[in-house]
């Protein structure tokens, strides 16, 4: 719809898909918002050679000289700092609690997971690795600072990884404590953590780990992974939620190197950090719900911070070459047949790291329009209709493993009936697929199911974690006017 | 739709009293709230409401020729009637007075750009072919037909009113954009009108003592019922597949059908063509002239106000426009009807 991003930076496009249409008296405007950030010189996660991450063609120009000034007064090692990475810092926090030692392949995998993490790392790119037990210790290269990374660095990290012992508790809020001060320490202008889990936050009150999130949020965005069956799944999707990264489960160890390599390169492609979503509303309005609903559901709703009158900003983290859809619900006061409203205006904004205006990367319109015609009003647009069942279904699925988990067969069976249902409709297959490993499927069409009587942890806490990935509409059905 | 003529000929006599209260974007306080500015896209920053388009509300008028108004009305979210006023001059140095009124079709895509062409291709055909001394009759014909094939032009053609893009209208993409037309010419003390679809043509005499009459038939369901003796007039009307129209212009019309009839009035009155948006508040030729203002013909403008403003008075359920042509006596020893 809108593309006002410089071009200087990755293009943002913003996009509403709606039906503007109301009838007599509505109020209730819903509208998706596809967002994409194309151009930014970002490789699509695939990590370039070093010769051709040196050659000027690669040269991105999303950090700009002051972002350069900025890194070398940071650590005097501006000497690698040519390529994308520039500006950006990773921390690396791996549990080495005492359960790390039963199997004793567990701490051997996640070693190995950090050493290929860190393999993945551009040059240039600043990092830190925290051994995480009851309490945070920087393991490499401490003093409260971060590598610059580099064949050397990389090396000395991998030897620092083998000196790892399993011993101690678990307080994740400690991890994240201590890598928010050595990433606010490093002044790079993309500030990403990694955490890996196998067990239970158990060393520390819930309401410490939730002071550490809260803490965190807006200052570093985060991954975290659950490595076999031990942890709380809660726990690992409430920090990535929180930070604004994913969550998944690694079940089985042996998988985490190639998880971790994926992650890596993931982080590595981000280029405009600290974008929020601002919406402006009409006086009178009210915001009933804002959610990223791809490529995963998270509520953003309680998120909001004021942002002059009646605009909002919500976070949405850093951002690479990617697209992501936002739900949102807005609730206006009705106007008379055949008026219009702007019912939102949706911008994605970037703060001025000098601290002067944020910057519009993109901008689209949330419009409403009272009408006496009904075949208009009373259509509902295909994308609002996709999402919504997509919310439904991460919804329904966490509520049935509850039931289940608390007894109410009946209450499990129905709710994950209609998990089974949503997901066939909407061709979520990864989500089926997870939902038969916990459930025999009758039909899926009416989300007849029954419940198996044994189910393994990991394919519970797979679906759990996973439940709110989200599949697109299917555009080929939708036909361009 | 002024802005829209290519060959931006069409001089605004009258300003619309509308646009003249549209806030320049930064300036005024919005309409709505008088509190807000509003933005460079048309909307209040305080309660978001969308400032009147142009189109909204249209007035225009050519001298004491002939004038027109067309307003959105009070139901519908945007305006899909058009129209088109002018003069021409005629070969023997006489002034031919024409007008023409659209109204798209809702149920199909881009009404209003279906309409907007419709008026615009008729008024020129008419413009260049009536100078030359073409028959009227044949020439309103022809500027039916060279309106039908406006239309059918836009089922090819990508939206152009970039109000919503993609999505937009997402309801009505299955149908060809399409609308209906009337027209009127008064040259040579004779009055032609054209028509396909429901808009229609009164006559309305200055002597309101002698009686109104309508000069079109509807293309509609409820028309054809009784002209074929299966429904009384009553019974028709009150069918609720009355206002369909069987008629129209646009690439799904099965077969065009252009409607012609000349008539030589002989006494002073005035033609009011109008789209069903007026009528549907005044239907029969004795409900029209009763709303007509008694000094139409001396002010046109004032009196396609008054008609639209009937319109709104009832409910304004519709788009409403309306062309008022003044249709002088004939010389004295003119043949008469």
């Amino acid at each position: 719809m809108a593309n006002f991003s410089k071009s200087s930076v990755p293009r943002f496009s913003v996009e509403v898909y709606q039906n503007e249409y109301l009838p007599e008296g509505g109020s209730e405007v819903h509208a998706v918002v596809t967002v994409g950030a194309t151009g930014g010189g970002t490789t699509g996660g695939v990590p370039l050679p070093a010769a051709a991450r040196r050659s000027p063609h690669r040269r991105s120009p999303a950090q700009g000289d002051a972002a350069h000034d900025q890194r070398a007064q940071g650590d005097g090692a501006a000497d690698a700092a040519d390529g994308p990475g520039r500006g950006t810092a990773v921390v690396l926090m791996v549990d080495c609690s005492g359960s790390m030692e039963y199997p004793p392949t567990k701490m051997r995998h996640a070693r190995d997971a950090t050493a290929a993490a860190i393999d993945t790392l551009r040059d240039g790119v600043r990092f830190a690795v925290v051994a995480g037990t009851h309490l945070a210790r920087e393991a490499y290269p401490g003093g409260g600072r971060l590598a610059t990374a580099g064949a050397r660095t990389r090396a000395e990290a991998k030897e620092a990884l083998r000196r790892l012992a399993p011993g101690g508790g678990t307080a994740i809020g400690t991890w994240l404590r201590l890598a928010d001060r050595l990433l606010a320490a490093s002044g790079a202008a993309i500030r990403h953590g990694v955490l890996l889990t196998d067990g239970r936050n158990e060393h520390e009150a819930p309401q410490d780990l939730r002071a550490a999130l809260d803490a965190c949020a807006g200052r570093f965005t985060c991954d975290a992974r659950g490595v076999g069956t031990d942890w709380e799944v809660a726990e690992v999707t409430g920090v990535a939620s929180a930070l604004l990264g994913t969550a998944d489960i690694v079940a089985d160890p042996a998988g985490l190197s190639a998880d971790f390599t994926r992650m890596m390169e993931h982080a590595m492609g981000k280029e405009v950090p600290d974008v929020a979503l601002r919406l402006w509303t009409p006086v009178g309005a009210e915001i009933v719900f804002v959610k990223q609903v791809a490529p995963a559901v998270e509520d953003l709703t309680g998120r909001r911070t004021e942002a002059g009158p009646r605009a909002g900003d919500y976070p949405t983290g850093s951002w690479g070459d990617e697209s992501r859809d936002y739900h949102l619900c807005v609730r206006v006061p009705p106007a008379g047949l055949g008026q219009e409203m702007l019912a939102a205006r949706v911008s994605l904004v970037r703060p001025d790291p000098a601290g002067g205006l944020p910057e519009t990367l993109g901008q689209g319109l949330v419009r409403a329009v009272w009408t006496a015609d009904t075949a208009a009003s009373t259509s509902i647009n295909p994308q609002v209709a996709h999402y919504t069942g997509q919310a439904e279904l991460a919804h329904v699925i966490q509520e049935g493993l509850e039931a289940r988990k608390s007894g109410d067969l009946y209450g499990a069976t129905a709710r994950l009936g209609r998990a089974v249902q949503l997901a066939a409709a909407s061709g979520n297959t990864d989500t089926a697929k997870l939902l038969s490993k916990v459930v025999d499927v009758v039909d899926a069409a009416t989300g007849t199911v029954r419940l198996k009587a044994k189910v393994a942890d990991a394919d519970e806490m797979t679906l759990e974690t996973r439940s709110t990935k989200t599949v697109r509409v299917n555009r080929t059905h939708m036909k361009k006017p | 739709m002024r802005h829209d003529d290519p060959h931006g000929d069409f001089e605004l006599a009258a300003p619309d009293p509308r646009a003249a209260r549209r806030p320049a974007a930064g300036h005024a306080p919005c309409v709505a709230c008088r509190a807000g500015r509003v933005s460079a896209d048309g909307y209040c920053e305080n309660c978001g409401h969308k400032q009147p388009r142009e189109r909204d509300h249209m007035e225009q008028e050519r001298g004491r020729a002939v004038a027109a108004v067309s307003d959105r009305g009070l139901r519908h979210h945007r305006n899909e009637d058009a129209f088109a006023v002018s003069t021409a001059a005629l070969p023997d140095g006489s002034t031919a007075v024409v007008a023409i009124v659209c109204d798209g079709v809702s149920s199909a895509s881009r009404p209003d750009d279906a309409s907007a062409a419709a008026a615009r291709a008729a008024d020129a055909s008419l413009r260049a072919a009536l100078p030359l001394g073409t028959d009227p009759r044949q020439a309103m014909h022809d500027a039916i037909v060279a309106a039908s094939d406006a239309v059918n032009a836009l089922a090819d053609e990508p939206p152009g009113d970039g109000s919503g893009g993609f999505g937009h209208d997402a309801h009505r993409h299955r149908n060809a954009p399409a609308c209906t037309l009337v027209g009127a010419v008064a040259a040579h003390g004779h009055l032609v009108v054209g028509w396909v679809g429901d808009s229609r043509a009164y006559w309305v005499p200055d002597d309101r003592a002698t009686p109104a009459a309508r000069l079109t038939e509807d293309d509609s369901w409820a028309a054809q019922m009784v002209a074929a003796g299966l429904m009384g007039e009553a019974e028709a009307y009150a069918d609720e597949r009355a206002h369909a129209i069987t008629g129209w212009l646009g690439a799904d019309a099965y077969e065009l059908e252009p409607h012609t009839a000349v008539f030589r009035p002989d006494r002073p009155g005035v033609v009011v063509v109008c789209t069903d948006g007026l009528w549907n508040y005044a239907e029969s030729a004795g409900d029209m002239a009763r709303v007509l203002p008694a000094d139409a013909a001396e002010h046109p403008l004032h009196c396609a106000r008054v008609l639209v403003g009937h319109a709104l008075d009832g409910g304004g359920h519709d788009n409403v426009t309306v062309a008022v042509v003044p249709f002088a006596a004939p010389e004295p020893g003119a043949v008469s009807a």
